[in-house]
């Protein structure tokens, strides 16, 4: 067992666990974003950087802090670590370049894109990145590929977060499709848009955090904030069948798995449950889905500094030794946030 | 027992003999009505005469064409979900090849509609449109006969590509500036920036 201390909370945790997890055991405002990560998927995780924190003191032993900020999802704990996650305005300014890196090439067609709404990019850069860029040229522009009959890559959106290849590696039987080319010209591809067709290939919808990987048969049929999201399951014989149904008036717009607080999903579901089965009658409802975090469909949903620096200060309060924290200046300062 | 100390016994007194004969009553009224007669007109002749109105005035809206004439709208549904009358309703379809002289962008509102008895002319439709798409005109909407005529579709928003509407005086300085920076370039198309 090892014990760390993220933001000023101190946690026991087994030995191997990431500060990302031991975060999440923790659980509110201090979790730090991840784009790349899931939970869910082996070997996941390391390639976005938007999970950086800072680690003032690396072990008990070894008391030195980390020179640079590193990525939580990949480093494991020792006993004695202290990491700094949002009360480092360091980390906050450095996510926020990861941000502006992540947007360079997304191209800003929100208005369009049917994953708005429910976009881990669009909740980010929200929360922590800026409203402007300073990148002036062409974005990268791919033509749209269709994957099998019910999925659409739109390689323009993606972020490379390599979890649609984790999925295709880990979960569907026969991997199809992977990332071609390398670094700056690296692209999602399937073998010459080979279909995806087994049983489970739809999952990489529901793991995409932007909009790259969209469900066909939802696409363009209504925005996520205009559909009611209840929970419901049914008898599949090849998956477990718990879903989510997301209505629009009667009728089900589209089937998902059920995201957990971390936008990720619960059970993986087959293709047919997604796919195939939209009436109500292919059903039981067992009642309508709790929206948080990662939704607009929930109203205040956008939490500002000021609410985390007050999160910050009621749990700083319930503990003990609460005062070891140094809050930074500026960066939680309430006349800042405007900014 | 009284609730409130507001009530009042009726006085049922007789009428004295001016009253009783009425026409003083009468008279008195009468100059009322005929020095108005006088007076300036509350009501103009509309249409033939129109009133002057604001510069920014909010009335029927217009759904833009860009300047080659495609349809800027892209339905994304921000001016419905900001509309406190929930007046606007739309459905979104997807541009097919060959379409690219109609609409801007690949997605586009196949039917949009405001229902205009419950608009309320708030502006805030065009406040949320991040594509410049809907702006309120000058225009007052006309009345009809029934409620369905109301409910005013794609075939009357639309502006006409020959008749365009001229919604210059609702783009303030700061829209026309915001709308040059380059930073917020994120509003154009990519054919737009190669020919800057």
């Amino acid at each position: 067992m090892a014990k760390v201390t993220i933001d000023g909370i101190e946690i026991e945790v087994p030995d191997g666990t990431t500060i990302l997890q031991a975060a999440r055991m923790i659980g509110g405002d201090i979790v730090p974003p991840a784009m790349c990560y899931y939970s869910k998927l082996k070997t996941s995780g390391g390639y976005c950087r938007t999970c950086l924190v800072k680690v003032s003191k690396g072990s008990e032993k070894d008391p030195r802090p980390m020179p640079k900020p590193v990525a939580s999802c990949r480093t494991t704990v020792m006993d004695g670590m202290e990491v700094l996650n949002i009360t480092s305005p360091e980390v906050l300014e450095a996510r926020a370049g990861v941000v502006e890196m992540l947007l360079l090439n997304h191209p800003l067609d929100c208005p369009v894109c049917d994953q708005a709404g429910e976009c881990h990019l669009q909740d980010l850069a929200y929360e922590h990145g800026k409203a402007e860029t300073r990148y002036e040229f062409p974005r990268r522009e791919f033509e749209k590929i269709d994957i099998g009959e019910k999925i659409q890559l739109h390689m323009t959106r993606c972020i490379m977060c390599f979890r649609c290849v984790k999925v295709a590696e880990q979960i569907t039987d026969g991997r199809v499709h992977g990332v071609i080319n390398r670094g700056d010209a690296a692209e999602i591809s399937t073998y010459i848009e080979q279909a995806i067709d087994n049983d489970f290939s739809g999952n990489v919808i529901d793991v995409c955090p932007v909009g790259a990987l969209t469900d066909k048969t939802f696409r363009f049929k209504s925005r996520v904030w205009y559909t009611k999201p209840v929970d419901a399951h049914r008898d599949c014989p090849t998956c477990t069948g718990k879903v989510r149904l997301w209505y629009k008036g009667d009728d089900v717009a589209r089937v998902t798995a059920r995201k957990d607080t971390y936008g990720e999903a619960e059970e993986w579901i087959c293709n047919s449950c997604r796919f195939d089965h939209k009436k109500t009658s292919d059903w039981v409802i067992e009642g309508p889905t709790k929206v948080d975090r990662h939704s607009v469909i929930s109203s205040n949903h956008y939490e500002n500094l000021r609410m985390l620096k007050a999160s910050i200060d009621r749990q700083r309060e319930s503990l003990p030794h609460g005062d070891k924290v140094n809050l930074g200046t500026g960066a939680l300062d309430p006349n800042n946030e405007e900014k | 027992m009284n609730l409130t100390n507001r009530s009042k016994v009726v006085a049922k007194k007789e009428l004295t003999l001016m009253e009783s004969m009425y026409l003083p009553a009468i008279f008195k009224g009468m100059a009322i009505t005929l020095s108005h007669l006088f007076k300036r007109k509350a009501t103009i002749k509309y249409p033939e005469q129109t009133r002057e109105i604001a510069p920014v005035y909010r009335g029927q809206h217009v759904l833009k064409r860009d300047e080659a004439g495609a349809e800027r709208c892209t339905a994304c549904g921000l001016c419905a979900v900001a509309c406190p009358a929930e007046a606007i309703t739309m459905e979104a379809a997807e541009r097919n090849k060959g379409e690219e002289s109609l609409y801007r962008e690949e997605k586009y509102a196949k039917i949009y509609e405001i229902n205009m008895l419950r608009c309320i002319f708030c502006g805030l439709c065009e406040e949320a449109c991040p594509k410049e798409a809907i702006f309120l005109t000058d225009r007052i909407v006309p009345s009809s006969f029934t409620r369905g005529e109301e409910v005013f579709g794609k075939s009357i928003l639309v502006e006409d590509v020959n008749e365009r509407v001229d919604v210059t005086k609702r783009q303030t300085p700061d829209v026309l500036s915001f709308k040059q920076d380059k930073k917020h370039a994120h509003n154009q198309t990519f054919q737009d920036r190669l020919k800057q």
